[in-house]
């Protein structure tokens, strides 16, 4: 099976007596509460999501990824994974008690540096800009105090609202990937839910793959986006009608959303390398939001690396819709249509206007099921 | 029954080295932070023995949990 990104999977998950251990030695440690974003990279690095990064980045690391897109090691590595003081200050060498907003202890750090660092170059760095506008500049902008860096052990699992039963880690689907007898999978990211565009390019990856893993980022994203809960629902309805049951797996990846364009690619691609991925599906602007990225910078990005230093392999799809002439899903690569009119497609805005109005798009664009969730969906959040 | 124990032997400087370390950290005692680094460094030794046709440790799984993996796999209708 393919290995894990810097070679091994980490696993820094406290339990048995190293456990008890540092419950003890953390009895009287101070406490620091994490961000919602936070709290998700500690589950991550925790199951190994985040391999080989073993606790919060330091100075050298973030330096590094900025501005090489590379550890200080050397190991790519695209985007920053870091813990603010929240304006705190910290004995160096202690331990940290991690907790959620609730108050709940979910782990400990041992404190290796404190150290302060430049919001502007850390954006233009990981994001390509520092537009205050851009969500991942906001996030940076409202954090107070220096960065906390060291190891980490995760004490107790995150609690989560929904999607339970569906949280896999890296070990887990690497043990139902070999139960499977899958030598290759493809996996799927998606913030979104799945239109007839995207199950298409699944299904396209799905035709030179053992398996699919859909493979959904249910951490923090723009409180504009279709919620996790909701797109879960249509992620279920779509693969029970229209998927091969046994060549297909759904489960969630608890990442916060940076969107970061085509850095993120990368880091979406690495860390479903850790899952046990051997292929990685990139459509147009990946991880972008507004214009701050070209349409298909997150795949030329690839690029810039050797196939050895990714490990997984990106299989990139253009812009795909409904060929009317054809009557076929298709790209501009593969279509018949040649005339707007012959393409269809539509856009968020225009979708998100049907539905508000209780209206299907069309069957070409959205299977029906799918479009009747995020409808019932609409009409309750506008009740409410 | 065998002392649960044993006593071993580290350079003194290397033990005032670690004492200094520990101050303010949280553990009470060299002997308490010696342990812990050792499980962890231990515990990473093992997971470099993995199964190459897994990706993760042989031993790393107990089989209580690989049963627990097995039945959430199950659940979800993946097994």
């Amino acid at each position: 099976m393919i290995p894990a990104h810097g070679g091994r999977l980490i696993n820094r998950i406290a339990q048995g007596e190293q456990r008890e251990e540092l419950l003890a030695a953390a009895k009287n440690a101070p406490s620091l509460t994490l961000n919602a974003r936070e709290v998700s990279d500690l589950e991550m690095i925790a199951i190994g999501a985040m391999s080989p990064l073993e606790g919060f980045m330091g100075s050298a690391d973030l330096d590094s990824v900025v501005k090489n897109c590379r550890l200080a090691n050397g190991v790519v590595w695209p985007l920053p994974v870091t813990l603010s003081s929240k304006g705190g200050s910290f004995a160096a060498g202690g331990l940290i008690k991690l907790e959620d907003e609730s108050g709940a202890l979910l782990g400990v750090l041992q404190l290796e540096e404190t150290y302060a660092y430049d919001k502007d170059t850390e954006a233009q760095g990981a994001l390509g800009t520092t537009d205050d506008k851009h969500p991942g500049k906001q996030y940076l902008n409202g954090l107070e105090g220096d960065y906390l860096a060291g190891p980490v052990w995760l004490l107790e699992m995150p609690k989560h609202a929904f999607a339970n039963d569906y949280r896999l880690t890296p070990r887990e689907t690497r043990v139902l990937f070999k139960h499977k007898g899958w030598k290759t999978v493809v996996a799927f990211q998606t913030r979104n839910p799945i239109h007839r565009a995207h199950e298409y390019l699944t299904k396209c990856a799905l035709e030179i793959v053992d398996g699919l893993l859909i493979h959904p980022l249910v951490g923090e994203t723009k409180s504009d986006d279709i919620p996790a809960e909701v797109r879960m629902k249509c992620y279920t309805t779509l693969l029970d009608g229209y998927y091969p049951k046994d060549r297909v797996a759904l489960a969630v990846y608890p990442q916060a959303m940076r969107y970061a364009g085509p850095r993120e690619a990368i880091f979406h691609a690495l860390l479903r390398k850790n899952y046990g991925c051997t292929h990685f599906i990139v459509g147009r602007d990946h991880a972008g939001v507004g214009d701050y990225y070209g349409t298909y910078d997150a795949q030329e990005i690839f690029g810039q690396f050797t196939t050895e230093e990714i490990g997984i392999t990106p299989l990139m799809f253009e812009h795909s819709f409904w060929d009317k002439v054809a009557g076929a899903m298709a790209s501009n690569k593969t279509a018949a249509a040649t005339k707007p009119e012959d393409k269809v497609f539509l856009s968020g805005t225009k979708v998100r206007e049907m539905l508000s109005n209780g209206e299907r798009p069309p069957v070409e664009f959205t299977r029906p099921e799918v479009a009747d969730i995020l409808i019932d969906s609409m009409a309750s959040k506008a009740s409410v | 029954m065998k002392d649960p124990k044993v006593t071993v032997k580290i350079p003194r400087p290397l033990y005032e080295r670690i004492q200094q370390v520990i101050t303010d950290s949280g553990f009470s005692s060299a002997t308490d932070f010696i342990v812990f680094v050792l499980r962890d460094l231990v515990g990473d030794r093992a997971l470099e023995k993995t199964d190459p046709e897994a990706g993760v440790a042989r031993n790393n799984f107990t089989n209580d949990e690989l049963a627990e993996i097995r039945r959430k796999l199950e659940n979800l209708g993946y097994l």
